[in-house]
C-alpha cells in the first residue's frame, strides 16, 4: 500500500548497494546468541568486526563471529579499532582482506587516547591515504571537523563516518550544525558513527541528512539489546524518511490545526 | 635441535622444522577462518604449503572476533 513511499536511493558505499541505512557492530554482547539475534533485529546489512590473535588454548572448534554471522549474509566491515597509528591500522586492513578473501571494504579508525577514544586526526589521513593507495575501500571514523572530512574525501574514502559523541558514551548528537556542514559539503556517504545513545539520538542524525548511522554500545547495553536493535531499525526508517518530507519550518507562537471559521460557540 | 619460534607473542619450541600448512593442521587451525602474518608481513594462504618455518620467526595468527 505504501509501496511509493519507500526511499528512493539505496544507500552506495563504493559501489556497493544498500536497502539499510543502520550498520551494526558485533562486540560487548553477552553471547554470540544475543549477538546474532540483535543484529537480524537490527536488519542491518554492514556488520563491523575486529581482528585480533587466535587464542591458542582455546578448542579449535569453537565457533566464530563469521560462522554466525556470515559473510554470505552480511557485508563485513572489519575495523581498525585498537590502532593508535596508522602502521598498525594499516597491518590490521592487510590482515582482514587476507582473513576475507581480498574483500577491500574496511573501517579505518586510528586513535588518539584511552579515555576519549578520539580520532588521531594526523595519523587516521596518513592510514588512509596509504590504504587507498593499496586499493582498499576506505570507510574512515574521524572527528566531526568539516574541513577534515572534505580532506578525506578528496583522498579518495568512500565514505567519512564523524563522530556524534566519544566512541561507547551514549551522549547522542552533541553538535548537529557541525555534522550538517559536513553532510551538505559532502560527494559520499557522511555516517554518523559513535555516540549513538537511543533511538531519537538516530533520527535525529538521520533527520540531519546523515546517509547512515553505525552504532554497537546503544544496542549491545540496552537492557533488552535484541528490542533496541529493532527500534534502531524503526528509528533509521524513520528519520530518514522525515529527512526526505523535510520538515515544518520552526515557529514561536502557536498556529491552530482546527478550522477558525465555522465555530457554533463564541 | 629445537627450533624457537614466537607465536602470538609466545615463545614455543619446536623439536622439528614444519611447514605453516603442517603446522596450522596440528593445532587445528587448518581450514578455519585466520590470516597469518609471518615477520610483520601478511603470508598469503597460497604459501602456506611451501614456507618452512623457520628459526626465530616471528608468526600471528589472526582471527575475527565481535567489535564495533
Amino acid at each position: 500500500m505504501l509501496e511509493h513511499l519507500k526511499d528512493p536511493k539505496p544507500l552506495i558505499i563504493g559501489g556497493r548497494e544498500f536497502s539499510s541505512r543502520l550498520m551494526v557492530g558485533t562486540g560487548k554482547y553477552k553471547d554470540f546468541d544475543e549477538t546474532a539475534m540483535a543484529i537480524r533485529a537490527s536488519a542491518a546489512q554492514i556488520i563491523t568486526i575486529a581482528l585480533r590473535r587466535t587464542n591458542m588454548g582455546q578448542d579449535p572448534h569453537q565457533p566464530n563471529i563469521l560462522d554466525i554471522l556470515p559473510p554470505s549474509e552480511f557485508t563485513i566491515l572489519p575495523n581498525t579499532a585498537g590502532c593508535y597509528n596508522a602502521e598498525d591500522a594499516y597491518r590490521t586492513c592487510q590482515l582482514s582482506r587476507e582473513l576475507l578473501d581480498g574483500a577491500n571494504l574496511v573501517k579505518l579508525e586510528v586513535l588518539g587516547n584511552e579515555k576519549t577514544l578520539y580520532p588521531h586526526v594526523v595519523g587516521t589521513l596518513q592510514a588512509a591515504q596509504r590504504l587507498v593507495d593499496d586499493g582498499f575501500d576506505v570507510m574512515v571514523y574521524t572527528s566531526d571537523d568539516p574541513i577534515v572530512a572534505q580532506e578525506l574525501e578528496s583522498m579518495g574514502c568512500v565514505a567519512v563516518m564523524p563522530l556524534a559523541a566519544p566512541i561507547g558514551s551514549g551522549l547522542g548528537i552533541q553538535d548537529p550544525y557541525k555534522l550538517l556542514e559536513i553532510i551538505e559539503n559532502a560527494n559520499v556517504p557522511i555516517i554518523v558513527d559513535a555516540g549513538v545513545g537511543t533511538a531519537s539520538d538516530a533520527a535525529i542524525a538521520m533527520e540531519l541528512g546523515c546517509d547512515g548511522v553505525l552504532m554497537n554500545t546503544a544496542i549491545a547495553a540496552a537492557k533488552e539489546p535484541i528490542r533496541m536493535a529493532y527500534a534502531m531499525q524503526l528509528a533509521i526508517e524513520a528519520g530518514r524518511q522525515a529527512y526526505l518530507s523535510g520538515r515544518m519550518a520552526k515557529k514561536r507562537y502557536a498556529s491552530a490545526s482546527s478550522p477558525l471559521d465555522g465555530t457554533f460557540f463564541k | 635441535m629445537n627450533m624457537i619460534v614466537y607465536v602470538n607473542g609466545e615463545q614455543e619450541s619446536w623439536q622439528k622444522a614444519r611447514t605453516v600448512e603442517a603446522w596450522l593442521q596440528d593445532i587445528g587451525l587448518l581450514g578455519k577462518r585466520v590470516a597469518v602474518e609471518l615477520n610483520g608481513q601478511i603470508l598469503p594462504k597460497s604459501q602456506f604449503t611451501q614456507y618452512q618455518v623457520q628459526n626465530n620467526d616471528r608468526l600471528e595468527v589472526i582471527a575475527a572476533v565481535g567489535g564495533g
